[in-house]
């Protein structure tokens, strides 16, 4: 994605003021977070901080009450998920969202449909045009097969996944989109000592080969410590803190949230 | 071995992602096609083949709601409706403007899915028990639309003549002759079908049915690939209607009332939800099984049933297989007969052994 030669290319991505209520809860107040294009940016905070809440927001699910979402200089408070995804905005969920009746091959060729252009008269016919568009497509989604090292999982359903696998897919999936910004919602939870470091190799090779500026939330502090180059500490729906590892380490506030007062 | 998988490299993409990678599929494809374009009609009289063109025309119905229904997810109960529609569409166009086939087909196509997009608007909107109670007001006001709208529908009993097809100045008349007009139609059908499901816009759909939250998030706009879905769903209902108006020689809305759209879901259900090859199985099953039940009966179920209720006893068996059979399918096979068909065959591919 070359959207940002020029100008402020510095910036992937800046939220300003962002607000979200849930009835009277407050989940996310009045938060700005600015993130340099091609770093890997983690946001933590213990449960309920409004982690994932503002990841929504910036993925386009939940409409905020205020503040708005710039990617790069383009104003895109107001767009829809899918419109935000042709942006260059791809994400993982949580607990996977996976399209488990089909293959892993299958999924990966579903990220590519933003770059797909094959209408309903040439996916009748499947002639052409639109057979070549799906083989230039499968020889992209072949390439992140191959990074992901999954080729010998290529025509397994995922839903016959291990749950590490399944994250790994996910992951392909959101590659496929060749987003410029990859928000990724816990990529580590519930992963083995073994299952982490690769993904923690798969988050780094991101980042370093595609240059893929990331987003991420992890509760694993040591994950967090060792490969963010900016890091966010939420409370009760604020931001706390902001900087480098080191800086917020040292921040008594960050200190307190974690691990309350008197300490 | 000429039927087995192994042995067969593919060195590029082109030939892995084909629609028949192997030969074996290749020779079934071209076995189908001597079959039902030269044995048949040369075997079949004309009775049978009047079989075998009701079943091909149900065919293309039920590839039109399997899309929407098995693909996309969503459900219609007003596919008896919208192929009405296509059928007074071609009617009229063939009353007054002495339209040909090649004219009606797509544009009672046309028009069925531009209701369809219509009625989606406002449906597809909600889900699951929802939309199915949307459709199903749909297929009572397109039906009350059409009985009292004269202009649409002729007058006289909500109904228009229907002249018989033409093929270069040949009036179609014998079951033979259609039957050369209504499967190629239908073999068109499948193969588009075919064709739509692996590619980018059928991906879409799965993508739909299976993750609604992540095909938003990798940039399908899920509500119009849902309408999409629908305005294509019913294009196939439409033409459809438009076939069985030619078969029939007339237009009415009395054959396309919701029996007839609980007919085509069955026919899915039976059939196999999500797969092209469940939805021809499935449109011939249902459409075979009143046929096969009456023989039966006719033949053997004179010696149980006394002669004057026959007839009665005949289209209550129906009913009660019918809806005996969905539920035998969905909980026994919930895929359909594909699904059986697929483990008669692999239990075969490796026969004798076990795996």
């Amino acid at each position: 994605m070359s959207d940002g030669a020029n100008g402020s290319a510095e910036i992937a991505l800046r939220v300003e003021n962002l607000s979200k209520n849930f009835g009277g809860v407050k989940a996310v107040g009045d938060v700005s977070v600015t993130v340099p294009k091609g770093l890997i940016y983690a946001i933590i905070g213990p449960n309920g901080a409004g982690k994932t809440t503002l990841l929504n927001m910036i993925s386009g699910f939940y409409a905020p009450d205020q503040g708005s979402i710039h990617l790069g200089n383009e104003d895109i408070t107001r767009l829809n998920p899918a419109n935000r995804a042709t942006k260059g905005i791809a994400r993982t969920f949580q607990n996977i969202a996976l399209f488990n009746g089909l293959t892993v091959l299958d999924n990966l060729m579903m990220g590519r449909h933003v770059h797909m252009k094959a209408g309903v008269l040439a996916s009748f016919l499947y002639w052409g045009k639109a057979q070549r568009e799906e083989v230039e497509h499968r020889r992209r989604v072949e390439e992140i097969i191959d990074f992901l090292k999954l080729s010998d999982l290529r025509r397994e359903p995922t839903g016959a996944l291990a749950y590490g696998l399944r994250k790994r897919v996910e992951l392909g999936r959101a590659l496929a989109v060749e987003p410029s910004l990859l928000l990724l919602d816990e990529p580590m939870a519930g992963m083995n000592q073994e299952e982490k470091e690769d993904m923690v190799r798969y988050v780094l090779d991101v980042n370093g080969e595609f240059g893929t500026t990331i987003v991420l939330i992890e509760h694993d502090m040591g994950v967090i410590m060792d490969i963010s180059d900016r890091i966010a500490v939420l409370d009760q729906g604020s931001k706390i803190a902001d900087g480098t590892p080191d800086e917020v380490r040292n921040n008594p506030q960050v200190i307190e949230a974690y691990l309350g007062s008197g300490h | 071995m000429y039927f087995r998988q192994s042995g067969y490299y593919k060195t590029n993409y082109k030939s892995d992602m084909a629609l028949l990678p192997l030969p074996i599929g290749q020779a079934t494809a071209i076995g189908y096609a001597l079959l039902f374009f030269v044995i048949l009609p040369l075997a079949f009289d004309e009775y049978l083949l009047s079989i075998v063109n009701i079943a091909a025309i149900a065919v293309v119905g039920a590839l039109g709601l399997n899309i929407l229904l098995g693909y996309t997810g969503q459900i219609s109960i007003g596919h008896g409706a919208f192929m009405s529609v296509g059928a007074y569409t071609a009617a009229n166009m063939a009353k007054y403007l002495d339209a040909p086939f090649w004219l009606t087909l797509p544009a009672g196509g046309l028009m069925a899915a531009l209701i369809g997009v219509i009625v989606g608007m406002p449906s597809l909107r909600v889900k699951g028990l929802y939309l199915a109670i949307a459709t199903l007001a749909a297929q009572f006001i397109i039906e009350w639309i059409l009985n009292h709208t004269p202009v649409i529908s002729g007058g006289i009993q909500a109904s228009i003549e229907m002249p018989r097809p033409e093929i270069f100045g040949v009036v179609l008349e014998t079951q033979a002759e259609l039957y050369f007009f209504i499967l190629p139609i239908t073999a068109l059908a499948i193969i588009a079908t075919f064709n739509l499901v692996r590619s980018r816009i059928g991906r879409a759909f799965i993508a739909i049915r299976d993750q609604d939250v992540a095909a938003e998030i990798i940039g399908i706009n899920v509500y119009r690939y849902k309408l999409l879905a629908f305005a294509i769903s019913s294009f196939y209902a439409g033409v459809t209607g438009v076939l069985y108006t030619y078969y029939f020689g007339i237009a009415n809305y009395e054959a396309f009332q919701l029996p007839i759209s609980i007919d085509y879901l069955a026919m899915c259900i039976i059939g196999g939800l999500g797969s092209v090859m469940g939805s021809v199985y499935g449109a011939v099953f249902v459409t075979l099984l009143p046929i096969v039940i009456r023989f039966f009966m006719e033949t053997v179920g004179v010696f149980f049933v006394d002669g004057n209720y026959l007839a009665q006893v005949i289209a209550q068996m129906r009913l009660i297989l019918f809806g005996g059979l969905i539920i035998v399918f969905l909980v026994v096979e919930p895929e359909g007969l594909n699904k059986l068909w697929q483990n008669i065959r692999n239990y075969f591919r490796v026969w004798p052994f076990s795996y």
